[in-house]
């Protein structure tokens, strides 16, 4: 329980100065936008680009001239991936840096953790990550993929491609758990069933009973919601002991990080997976934001899943800014709620008013020589998991994430 | 049938690492009565240098059994020549000390290498025992425990070194008495034992991947392994790696891996508490 | 040696009252209250390691379940001031059974260390691995690594919506670190603290004299979980939040620094080795060049090696040569000639 450990992006600094002085909100000459993302430990894998992303975003905000006529000044905090700095950088952000909006949160553990102080204090919040569904609030809006509009998809496709036995190797916290269930779900849906399911918290990184157990069932497909840097080790296990070509794989996280490019191809060859993006989508949006990446960055090789994500929230959010006029929360997502889309690196998406969730398009894919080969593309898919619990407009004051 | 065979490899599998990665730690306390907290961080650096070595162009088991060794325990021989020699005979200092060096290496880690999740991919293929894959890797470690175990009796048993550093084991007195310097048997000591922590972290990088913290999962298991062996070096490490791996096999197969782990961390305390000097001080007493 | 009580208590208010009034000018309360906090938990290993020798590798434990019993009682009863007494309760009660368990087994110090550090790792598995929904004490969803977010915080009794939060809980948790300093300095002068200390220094000799040394080394253990448990319930009220993390072996690792370069043996050290640590990593946060463990382990070396005794009993022999006199903390010298033996 370190007080923070390493870098601060220079808010710590601020947040002293601002504890010595008295407590002022410096009053508005800049929108502000708080940041929190993990961009050291094990999830810096989705972190730094997301980081990178957001900046970027802001960039071509404040190059075209800002919104309101004022600049965007990003405050980000590095939580380094530890999910008791969220509730503590996220009371900083709210109530010391009292930022305009909050884009940030990775992990479904770390959103929960700073959600209710985002609603109590008001602040918009973004949460830009693909997740397992059901988050109702009307502060927070979501543009990641959704059980309904991933797994719904890559379930059928990977059962049909290898068999109807289906084990579920999930981690070990809300997004595993839930989303291990929408799985299941889908695979009595299809006709299927599921010999096992087994957790495994995130720090555990040797898989070899595991993998022996498994032979044991003797399934015909294993689909892995697992989360971070010790979980890759599975995968690499999984190939060490020569059971990628035997059983097939499928994943719901696998290269939301890039992971295809830490695999070796004879790791990773074939794994099949669905997402809102690829770095191979060849489309001119697509095109465009890698050459604006790489001309920020040096090289458009790191962008993925989560960093199109964030850079899409943060363009969406500012269309949004600019439609209300005004700063006012209640004004941004009455605008947000209006349904406006923004055309995005990964497609058209739109901000479906009901659930605040997203209707995007999903791409199925597969991995191949390091790369996420796009196999069949499903245009605007509606969160319908969401949909189905979660009303905003009839009951604006719901705060609840529905499990199924 | 092939499953209770991948399964008694597993088994094995788990006691050979608990072996492997308790060895460094069993020699330093063993000879020398110092419990070294930065274990774990000796083992994460002997998987950097691997690593560093393999990406170099290095064949990977050159980069294991030799670069990783070597590297670590020069590593150990500055930090005893720094710190741990100050402080022999002060048995809590020392895991202090060597806890702020745990930190310390930490720190230095994270920043030449970041604070990333790095590795290398397994060496060995995987093969068929009737309808069941082995990670072939497996085999390897339980090889490497065994060679390991052996190398160390025949050293302690066989050589005048050996016999040098059992006689300073027990009584440092006289071995300094009868021209033996402890000073220099200890250093030499802490270096076989730094290496040997070096050489147990380089075997089981390619197994999971690596980050500057990776050695407090290790330090840990081996810390308990060692001390619930009790005094006798080799008889120790056998008989409670043996007893902790076959535990938490049995709880991983029939429950999950965590719930392994929880089992291993149970037997450890159950074990304690009946033989409060760890096992070999009631069975195989006297041995090696 | 011994001043009178009444002395000692005025000198602790007065002192305290003055630093409670001003360090706000310092630093943000925010910050300050979890100093605050740590403080507390750095008192609860100095009271059983300093004073009474056993050396608990697990302390962190007992803070983490005391944030936990606090989060998860809050949950159900919608209301702190039940919740913060079952907070203290619980960890005692487990140390108790834990500390009955190591010290009639006669285990001593690695082993001991061994044993705690063990538990700890139990139940920060156990913790970790209670994501599923199966999982729930009452209304409370034990949450595994996501921890346990949205609990009632700390309220006025009786009232459970006036909140105690923001600078009011500052001065709460100051005025609780006040009163559990003066009660550990009660328990000090006390038959049961001295033999405590004479346990520590000869446990044989004090067993021979005819005191059951494990039941009290038991009690103490309690005790020393207690406040550790206390400190925990506080910490939640802070972070708002409770996770895993709480269990760590890192948190008890720090603990146990704390205590090192603050002083063993004083009150005061630990105190103030657990504020003064956690805000020099606070400042050392702020910048990226050097790597804020390494720091941390460096300082540790040095201490171990240059200053064991630590920072305040350093001072206060520096004191009582400058002015002869006798310093604010109070060292017994013969602890540390005797180190090596019980360590």
């Amino acid at each position: 329980m370190s007080l923070n450990r390493r870098e601060l992006l220079g808010g710590a600094a601020a947040l002293t100065a601002a504890s010595l002085l008295p407590r002022v909100a410096m009053a508005g000459d800049v929108i502000k936008l708080g940041s929190i993302l993990d961009t050291s430990g094990p999830f810096d894998a989705y972190g730094k680009p997301m980081d990178q992303a957001m900046r970027l975003a802001v960039q071509e905000i404040n190059a075209a001239g800002g919104l309101l006529g004022k600049q965007v000044e990003v405050t980000a905090y590095d939580t380094q991936s530890d999910m008791a700095l969220y509730s503590q950088y996220g009371q900083q952000l709210t109530r010391q840096d009292k930022v305009d909006v909050v884009h940030g949160g990775i992990l479904s553990a770390s959103r929960e953790a700073i959600r209710q102080t985002m609603r109590k204090t008001k602040t918009l919040y973004f949460y830009n990550v693909l997740y397992e569904g059901g988050v109702c609030d009307r502060n927070i809006f979501i543009n990641g993929v959704t059980p309904a509009q991933q797994v719904e998809a890559l379930v059928p496709y990977a059962m049909k491609k290898s068999g109807p036995k289906v084990y579920i190797l999930a981690a070990d916290y809300n997004y595993g758990q839930i989303t291990s269930r929408w799985i299941q779900k889908f695979v009595a849906e299809n006709g299927g069933e599921v010999v096992g399911n087994d957790f495994f918290p995130l720090d555990v990184s040797d898989f070899g009973s595991t993998i022996a157990k498994i032979q044991g069932v003797g399934p015909d497909l294993v689909i892995a919601p697992l989360v971070g840097g010790a979980h890759l080790s599975f995968f690499r296990q999984w190939a060490a002991s020569g059971m990628k070509d035997k059983i097939a794989l499928a994943s719901t996280t696998l290269g939301v990080g890039n992971e295809q490019k830490v695999l070796t191809p004879e790791e990773g060859d074939g794994i099949m997976v669905a997402y809102n993006y690829s770095q191979q989508l060849d489309t001119p949006e697509n095109k465009a934001f890698k050459t604006a990446w790489a001309a920020a960055y040096g090289s458009s090789d790191n962008i993925h899943e989560t960093a199109v994500s964030t850079y899409q929230g943060v363009k969406t959010w500012a269309k949004a800014v600019e439609m209300a006029g005004s700063m006012d929360r209640d004004a941004i997502i009455a605008a947000l709620e209006s349904g406006i889309s923004i055309d995005g690196p990964g497609g058209k998406i739109t901000v479906d008013p009901k659930t605040h969730h997203a209707v995007l398009d999903v791409h199925l894919m597969e991995f191949e020589n390091q790369e996420m080969k796009v196999i069949e593309t499903l245009p605007q898919r509606q969160p319908i998991d969401t949909q189905a619990v979660c009303d905003l407009a009839s009951n604006p004051n719901d705060n609840t994430q529905y499990e199924l | 049938m092939d499953l209770s065979f991948v399964f008694l490899v597993e088994v094995l599998y788990a006691v050979a690492t608990l072996v492997v990665i308790s060895a460094g730690l069993a020699v330093v306390f063993g000879m020398m009565k110092v419990i070294n907290l930065a274990h774990g961080e000796f083992m994460m650096m002997g998987g950097y240098a691997t690593i560093t070595a393999v990406n170099l162009g290095v064949n990977v088991f050159v980069a294991m059994l030799v670069i990783a060794p070597l590297v670590v325990g020069l590593i150990g021989l500055v930090v005893e020549r720094l710190v741990i020699r100050h402080l022999y005979g002060r048995l809590v200092d020392t895991m202090l000390a060597t806890w702020g060096l745990s930190l310390f290496f930490v720190g230095m880690a994270t920043m030449i290498f970041g604070n990333t999740t790095t590795g290398i991919s397994t060496p060995i293929p995987g093969f068929a025992v009737g309808d069941y894959q082995i990670n072939g890797y497996n085999f390897f470690i339980i090889v490497v425990a065994v060679a390991l175990l052996v190398l160390l009796f025949a050293v302690l048993r066989g050589t005048r070194a050996g016999l040098i550093a059992r006689g300073a084991m027990q009584r440092s007195d006289m071995a300094a008495a009868l021209g033996y310097s402890p000073d220099r048997i200890y250093m030499a000591t802490f270096f076989c034992g730094s290496a040997l922590s070096g050489l147990a972290g380089a075997i089981v990088a390619p197994l999971v991947g690596l980050v500057p913290t990776s050695g407090i999962n290790y330090i840990a298991k081996s810390f308990i392994t060692v001390v619930a062996g009790g005094p006798s070096l080799i008889a120790g490490l056998v008989s409670s790696a043996t007893s902790f791996g076959v535990v938490n096999q049995v709880f991983a197969f029939a429950v999950s891996p965590i719930m392994g782990d929880v089992a291993l961390l149970v037997t450890a305390v159950i074990l304690l508490r009946l033989m409060p000097q760890g096992i070999t001080s009631r069975f195989f007493k006297g041995k090696l | 040696m011994q001043t009178p009580v009444s002395k000692d208590i005025l000198t602790t208010l007065v002192v305290s009252a003055i630093l409670i009034w001003l360090a706000p000018y310092v630093i943000g309360t925010y910050t300050l209250t979890v100093l605050i906090i740590y403080g507390m938990l750095g008192l609860s290993l100095g009271l059983i390691w300093g004073f009474g020798g056993i050396l608990c590798f697990g302390q962190g434990a007992f803070f983490g379940l005391g944030a936990y019993t606090y989060a998860i009682a809050a949950i159900n009863f919608g209301e702190s001031t039940l919740p913060m007494v079952l907070a203290v309760l619980v960890p005692a009660t487990f140390a108790l059974l834990l500390g009955a368990m190591m010290f009639y087994g006669r285990l001593t110090d690695v082993y001991l260390g061994v044993i705690t550090l063990v538990v700890t790792l139990i139940l920060f598995k156990f913790i970790n691995s209670t994501a599923g929904p199966q999982y729930v004490i009452g209304k409370a969803r034990l949450g595994g690594y996501n921890g346990i977010p949205g609990f009632q915080t700390l309220n006025v009794p009786g009232n459970p919506d006036a909140y105690i939060w923001g600078d009011a809980y500052y001065y709460f948790c100051a005025v609780a670190l006040v009163i559990v300093f003066l009660l550990v300095t009660f328990l000090l002068r006390s038959s049961f603290g001295r033999i405590a200390v004479g346990i520590r220094e000869n446990e044989v000799r004090i067993a021979l004299m005819g005191y059951d040394v494990a039941a009290r080394k038991t009690v103490l253990f309690g005790i020393g979980a207690a406040i550790a448990g206390l400190a925990g319930a506080l910490f939640a009220n802070w972070g708002e939040i409770v996770t895993p993390t709480l269990f760590n072996m890192p948190q008890s690792a720090e603990i146990i620094i704390w205590c090192i370069v603050g002083g063993l043996g004083t009150r005061l050290g630990p105190i103030l080795g657990a504020a003064g640590l956690a805000y020099m990593k606070f400042l050392l946060g702020q910048q990226s060049t050097i790597d804020n463990t390494l720091i941390t382990g460096l300082i540790l070396v040095l201490f171990v090696l240059f200053l064991p005794k630590g920072v305040v009993p350093a001072f206060s022999g520096l004191w009582k040569i400058s002015f002869g006199r006798r310093g604010f903390g109070k060292m017994h010298d013969t602890r540390r000639k005797r180190r090596a033996r019980h360590g």
